[in-house]
């Protein structure tokens, strides 16, 4: 009888773990060089927008083609205005969802609702634009706007705020369609932290004999602060980002003529989405990608602002236990 | 004091302590009603959108929606072009994003948990995870198409890419630090290499949560219009070639329903309907498989 054949593994153990390892280190670092990439692609991108206009760029409110004169203010202005008139509608709405998703709901709701917000939150965002479009524009036109309109009619600044053409189309109805889409986000991050609430510092205040809504906001609120505002910049980033609900119902006009919530206006996403494939090499695609550089440095903001929050949360967790 | 005046101070204090408390308790009520409301105003828009798309795109659900191509304005057609190019899109971004996405969830696990590089590499995925998808598009424009000049299937592949791999280095890296220590030492203290360890013990335990992470990825990527916008750009035509432009459903959802033809439109909530469909379901399953898990 021979003994089995002994078999000899093809790499030998410390060879193939080397590569794993160097594998996996290149995996992160590839992750590394992608920033630098993106920032270094960009910023040579726009380099001939950014050598003629300078940081003027961000205050020039004038946009034409025809002339190769371009300037980002209408849509800088778009794209903050759209997402705090999301945040405006998001946040509360998001307070109230998980409020009652942590202390009002049965326990049998819990589960299904929460599943069903965080589903929303998946559906893609050109659902929510086309949707916005064709269905919830109109609407807003014919039953919000008109009626306003004829209200605020010769109203001073008020009446200037809801004029412009019945179409549904706008930064207002942009904002909403933003807040619908960040609603889901905020909600579930709010939910989470309140979750966090060690429950001996809500039963101490209910045994107090404080209310349901006194506990929330004297006790939970103030506890996990920080952790609300970092969910709330976290919709702030992904409204600042959103392309698709943005430019179906942002009307992708150029112009900054009037105050009109209702007037057709831009985004730096949607001025992206609509010129970029058309404009010719030059100064039109420069300008561009300075505009699509200026988004980055915002959410970037954004992104580190909430980081920084969720962090002195975590910190604060660590002193307190 | 006397007695008298004792009690009636007594019973004005009595009074006072019960109108606040009713005060309070309207307060309550108030805000907890309010909480409801807006809990309603979410499922609201919910059931609202989902009941659009179910309506509109039904009514456009059809055989010829899978057979045919994407016709010119006022004419009969389907989105079988469309379909088939964001299927193989999706399919070869996931494909080859997926590796490396695991491969660095799996440096920041289980090489490197607190060194300058893992912080590093933690932060700049974190970046990358919120950065507006339109500006991957333009990164993979001024680095693949302005450089091969041409807009290809290959750009839009690179990405879609570029959007999984940091979900996927979020989802294993957590999914592995979830594996137990003793699980490892126990390997380890039979002699296996490393790298047998990681591919056979803990990338194996933790397998069901990395491919939820994998799910979810697809389920982001096959929704995303914006970085395909002028990487793959359109194709009205069926294409197998990737160095050439190639369709896909939301790009030509956003042509079709910006357009003002009405069978152009159809076809967009048609296309709708099935990326929703796509979508959630491919949700539900990453959902089901965490649960189990």
């Amino acid at each position: 009888m021979t003994p089995p054949p002994v078999k000899r593994p093809v790499l030998s153990g410390t060879v193939a773990d080397r590569l794993f390892g160097w594998l996996a280190k290149g995996a992160a670092l590839l992750t590394l060089a992608l920033l630098l990439g993106i920032l270094a692609s960009l910023i040579a991108g726009a380099w001939p927008a950014i050598e003629k206009y300078g940081l003027s760029f961000l205050t020039r409110s004038v946009w034409d083609p025809a002339k190769n004169d371009y300037g980002g203010l209408v849509m800088i202005y778009g794209t903050l205005a759209t997402s705090i008139i999301a945040l405006l509608i998001a946040v509360p709405v998001s307070f109230g969802i998980a409020l009652f998703l942590t202390e009002l709901s049965p326990t049998w709701l819990k589960r299904p609702l929460g599943t069903a917000i965080e589903l929303l939150a998946a559906v893609p965002s050109i659902v929510y634009g086309m949707w916005g479009l064709m269905v919830f524009g109109p609407i807003l036109a014919t039953y919000v706007q008109q009626p306003l309109q004829a209200l605020l009619k010769g109203v001073p600044y008020l009446g200037a705020l809801v004029s412009g053409p019945p179409v549904g189309i706008g930064i207002l109805s942009a904002g909403i369609i933003l807040a619908i889409m960040v609603i889901p986000f905020i909600a579930s991050v709010m939910r989470d932290v309140f979750e966090v609430t060690p429950p001996l510092l809500k039963e101490s205040a209910y045994g107090l004999g404080a209310t349901t809504w006194e506990v929330v906001s004297k006790v939970v609120l103030p506890y996990t602060r920080t952790g609300v505002l970092g969910g709330i910049m976290l919709g702030l980033g992904r409204a600042l980002g959103e392309t698709m609900a943005v430019t179906f119902v942002i009307g992708n006009m150029n112009q900054l003529s009037s105050l009109s919530l209702f007037q057709a206006a831009n985004s730096i996403t949607s001025a992206l989405a609509n010129e970029f494939a058309e404009a010719g090499e030059g100064l039109h695609q420069a300008s561009l990608i300075y505009l699509g550089l200026v988004l980055f440095f915002i959410t970037f903001v954004v992104l580190m602002l909430s980081k920084l929050l969720l962090l002195r949360l975590q910190k604060n967790e660590g002193t307190r236990t | 004091m006397t007695t008298s005046e004792r009690l009636i101070s007594a019973a004005d204090l009595a009074v006072e302590r019960q109108a606040r408390f009713a005060a309070r308790n309207r307060v309550n009520r108030i805000a907890l009603a309010m909480s409801l409301a807006a809990m309603a105003f979410g499922v609201f828009w919910l059931v609202w959108i989902l009941w659009e798309t179910l309506r509109l795109g039904l009514g456009g659900l059809s055989v010829a929606l899978f057979t045919q191509m994407t016709p010119p304005p006022n004419d009969e057609g389907g989105l079988a072009n469309a379909i088939f190019g964001s299927v193989v899109m999706v399919a070869l971004a996931t494909f080859v994003g997926t590796p490396i996405g695991i491969m660095a969830g799996v440096y920041l696990a289980e090489y490197d948990r607190r060194g300058w590089l893992a912080s590093v590499t933690r932060l700049v995925n974190d970046i990358l995870l919120s950065a507006p998808s339109i500006v991957i598009g333009l990164f993979v424009y001024t680095v693949v198409v302005a450089r091969f000049r041409s807009y290809s299937g290959y750009a839009g592949i690179v990405a879609l890419a570029l959007i999984v791999i940091p979900v996927v280095i979020r989802t294993t890296e957590n999914m592995l630090l979830l594996v137990p220590a003793g699980l490892r030492e126990a390997a380890y203290a039979l002699g296996t290499p490393k790298w047998k360890v990681i591919s056979l013990v803990t990338l194996r335990a933790a397998r069901a949560g990395v491919i939820t992470g994998v799910l979810l990825a697809v389920a982001r990527i096959a929704g995303e219009t914006a970085p395909l916008l002028f990487t793959a750009l359109n194709n009205q035509f069926w294409n197998g070639d990737l160095a050439k432009p190639m369709a896909s459903l939301p790009v030509t959802i956003f042509k079709f329903a910006m357009s003002p033809y009405e069978n152009w439109q159809k076809l967009a909530w048609a296309g709708v309907f099935l990326i929703t469909a796509a979508v959630l379901v491919l949700n539900i399953l990453a959902r089901v498989l965490a649960r189990r898990n």
